[in-house]
């Protein structure tokens, strides 16, 4: 989801406006949009001296001199996590000490992109009233099992320092954090006006955590689990919530793999009269579905579990009126679910198609013929994500209805590589074609040429998140057999908003050219199987200025590529090579040059590799040093 | 990429396949023009299964047998593993059989504990886990007394459903019977038999 930017104030002076603040990424996979200001993880006594006010020239303001707030806030949009010579720094620091502590006090929304970019004593000392806090913790190539297991982002040091430095938090955001039941149990204790729980893949902790959350913590309005791991405990979460009228807002648990007692979860939707967001999770059949749709109506967001019918079907079941509940809902606008769906029940959905922005058919296994009447009646829809199993035709369909698409996601159904594909560049160019508002697209296919991505980069102006997965690895475009180096090019050339871009079939380093020419505000950059060289990495290290987040795995880059990003690396939130051509030396050069930077080398047990070899380098910048939480694998140098 | 050798690390399948090229040949061979080393990795797990049907490497077309299964490699395509499983939840249960979930649960405690029974070597070390997973003593297990002379003992309940005292059987029999273990305060364990 695209966040809006604060404006930003008036401060050009370049040498400060290094634009390397650790933002929201604003591209990440299903992360709440957050209202926090900016950046929150820059301890860093540097600010920038250069504001319009007259004040950073003079000594240093009185403390008690008033601030107008418009000004204060274009402070902390500019407060940098920017590690320059100590010089600098110390010069900096002199001249905004003031600005530095009010800032501090008044901010109230703590981002932290990197869990271990700074401690969480250090962060809680210095911002003294927050009220929200967002962590991010494992890099994302961790999702595909490339991380071992036990490697970090424990939750449990800052639920013990924000219990102790926050007792009025209201909200939590967690993004690849390990949290385990006795975290949740602390939260609940320590948090006694606790708002909003948000847990996007992560693991750890189970249903007895999401226990002492729903019972303690009497003010929750939101609690949302989207994709993490939850063990099953046994224990009926749902039930522990207090039997009283609830304030709850938004209850998403679609990914809880455990069974929920209905009548307890019937019962709660009945005293929730705030309820506006309810993912099921599978195990809710379609006649439950029914009964809880019956009795909230002003649902936005509806996940609907598995859309089908329970498997000792009641009979009832199959006859009951699902068109009209669905036309009561007259508010639904975003829809997903449909875990295990039989097709046959798909029209029920026609009443609130006309006003869906929102429709997630990624795990329904659907054709293009089921899909058809459903989508032609989608005009106002902006996000579709959905599974291959549509084939072409219907991406056709989608391209011929849903001209106000922002957001396409088609996920294979079998992703495997070498099968034939039921979705190529056919679909995409249709796609192209008729989704011209298009800013954001993943698409997995088998075979892709160069023709239709070119197409989409001139189509799509909008574009700012293009992610393509061919996924046979280093696949050439299957019409001219050439790399798809003119594809990306073309991308990069002409999506003047492009800050997301993620790389697949076969790149020579000339992909890499095109990148680093032209992608001067990519932020997140992904590549795997890809490039000749070093001089590949090389492209993108000196000619990207706004990368940030950089993950790259079994590409032929190495320690010439890594040194040449040294000016960067201070810039950047982190670096993942794995599979590449590092070597150890090659690592420890770089933590020896970078101070500031973790150079983390993560070793995997069963790799066949040279000893020489750096199986894993993934390197950050702190100012928390070396974390005191390191496992076996990995070694810091 | 190789083939199905990844799965097997003991046994050098690689040395007797079957293959129509020249010996030492295929061995190293770099795919394509990355020249990534060759990182064979075999899978942690089996959810990543799937693909073991489909077409060799390029390099290995000169083949006539039946091809060797493309490797299924590690985190790729790059699908979260939920995702994956969701589409299809079979295969997740198969691998969720991997490795020894026991619940454990102790009198007086709020919470349901999941422990993998094979990251322990021994008693010794299941004790110390338990002691402290739940902030308590256990103490030492005699033959003779079970654990007296602590607040505390492990019990367990075995595949006939008796529940018995943790350490009465040698340490391979205790795991290939537990089910279940649970604590329960000292004053309880004298019903239990020793050496039951």
């Amino acid at each position: 989801m695209i966040t809006n930017k604060k404006p930003r104030s008036s401060d050009t002076d370049s040498n400060y406006m290094r634009d390397d603040r650790t933002e929201m990424s604003e591209d990440d996979d299903r992360s709440p949009p957050s209202d926090s200001i900016a950046n929150g993880s820059c301890p860093t006594r540097t600010c920038t001296p250069g504001s319009g006010s007259g004040s950073g020239s003079s000594s240093i303001p009185e403390y008690s001199a008033p601030y107008p707030d418009r000004v204060l806030e274009n402070v902390l949009e500019n407060v940098l996590w920017f590690l320059t010579s100590r010089k600098d720094r110390n010069a900096a620091s002199l001249v905004c000490r003031s600005w530095y502590r009010v800032e501090a006090m008044t901010r109230s929304d703590l981002f932290i992109g990197n869990c271990y970019a700074v401690s969480p004593e250090r962060a809680t000392s210095r911002f003294t009233r927050v009220r929200s806090v967002t962590l991010k913790g494992k890099p994302r190539f961790a999702d595909f099992n490339l991380m071992p297991p036990n490697w970090g982002a424990h939750f449990a040091p800052w639920v013990s320092a924000t219990a102790k430095a926050y007792p009025w938090l209201e909200k939590i955001h967690l993004k690849r954090m390990s949290v385990t039941d006795d975290d949740l149990a602390l939260l609940a204790e320590s948090f006694s006006g606790f708002k909003e729980l948000v847990l996007v893949c992560c693991d750890g902790f189970g249903t007895s955590g999401l226990a002492a959350v729903a019972s303690k913590c009497r003010q929750l309005k939101v609690l949302d689990l989207i994709e993490s791991e939850v063990s099953d405990d046994e224990v009926d979460w749902i039930m522990c919530f207090p039997d009283t009228e609830t304030c709850l807002e938004s209850l998403i648990f679609d990914c809880v793999e455990c069974l929920v007692d209905f009548d307890v979860l019937e019962r709660l939707v009945v005293r929730s009269p705030s309820l506006k967001k309810l993912r099921l999770n599978r195990f809710v059949s379609i006649g439950q579905l029914y009964r809880l749709m019956v009795r909230a109506p002003q649902l936005t967001h509806l996940g609907t579990g598995s859309f089908s019918p329970s498997e000792d079907v009641a009979q009832g079941e199959l006859e009951l009126d699902y068109v009209s509940a669905f036309a009561a809902c007259k508010s639904l606008v975003c829809l997903s679910g449909f875990r295990e769906i039989v097709p046959d029940c798909l029209p029920a959905i026609y009443p609130v198609c006309a006003n869906l922005t929102s429709l997630n058919f990624s795990y329904a296994n659907i054709s293009a013929e089921q899909l058809k009447p459903i989508i032609s009646n989608c005009h106002k829809l902006q996000t579709f994500w959905v599974l291959d199993s549509i084939c072409d035709e219907g991406l056709q369909a989608v391209a011929t209805t849903c001209k106000e698409l922002r957001e396409l996601r088609v996920f294979p159904f079998d992703p495997r590589e070498d099968i034939e594909g039921p979705v190529s560049e056919v679909g995409l160019q249709a796609i192209s074609e008729g989704c011209r508002k298009l800013q954001s697209i993943l698409y997995f296919c088998q075979r892709m040429t160069n023709a239709a991505v070119i197409a989409m980069s001139k189509n799509c102006p909008d574009l700012v998140i293009f992610r393509l997965c061919i996924m046979g690895r280093q696949r050439p475009d299957h019409v001219t057999g050439e790399p798809m180096d003119e594809g990306f090019g073309a991308i990069v050339m002409n999506c003047k908003k492009l800050t997301r871009l993620a790389v697949s079939g076969l790149l020579t380093d000339t992909a890499f050219a095109y990148i680093g020419k032209y992608g001067k505000i990519v932020r997140t950059l992904s590549v795997a199987f890809a490039g000749d060289s070093d001089m590949g990495l090389k492209y993108v290290l000196e000619g990207c200025p706004r990368l940030q987040k950089l993950e790259i795995r079994d590409s032929p880059f190495g320690d010439t590529a890594l040194l040449s990003g040294l000016h960067h690396y201070y810039n950047m939130r982190f670096l993942w090579m794995s599979a590449c051509r590092l070597s150890h030396q090659g690592c420890q050069q770089i933590a020896q040059a970078l101070p500031h930077l973790v150079v983390e080398v993560i070793k995997h047990e069963d790799t066949v590799h040279m000893d020489d070899y750096a199986d894993t380098l993934y390197m950050y910048r702190s100012l928390a040093g070396r974390r005191h939480d390191v496992p076996q694998f990995v070694s810091i140098l | 990429m190789e083939g199905g050798v990844a799965y097997e690390n003991d046994l050098n399948l690689k040395e007797t396949e079957l293959r129509l090229g020249l010996p030492g040949t295929g061995s190293t061979i770099e795919k394509g023009v990355s020249g990534a080393r060759n990182n064979k990795r075999p899978l942690p797990e089996t959810r990543e299964e799937g693909g073991a049907n489909g077409k060799p490497d390029a390099q290995h077309d000169d083949q006539e047998n039946a091809p060797a299964p493309k490797a299924q490699i590690v985190g790729w395509p790059p699908i979260r593993s939920y995702r994956k499983n969701s589409l299809q939840p079979k295969k997740a249960e198969a691998e969720a059989a991997a490795g020894m979930y026991v619940k454990v649960s102790m009198d007086g405690a709020p919470y349901l504990r999941k422990i993998d029974l094979t990251v322990y070597k021994g008693y010794p070390e299941l004790l110390r886990a338990l002691e402290n997973m739940f902030k308590l003593t256990i103490g030492e297990y005699s033959e003779r007394e079970g654990y007296k002379g602590s607040e505390y003992a492990p019990t367990y309940e075995d595949k006939d459903g008796d529940w018995m005292l943790v350490g009465d059987v040698p340490w391979d029999m205790f795991l290939s019977s537990c089910k279940k273990l649970r604590i329960i305060k000292g004053s309880e364990a004298i019903g239990l038999g020793c050496g039951a």
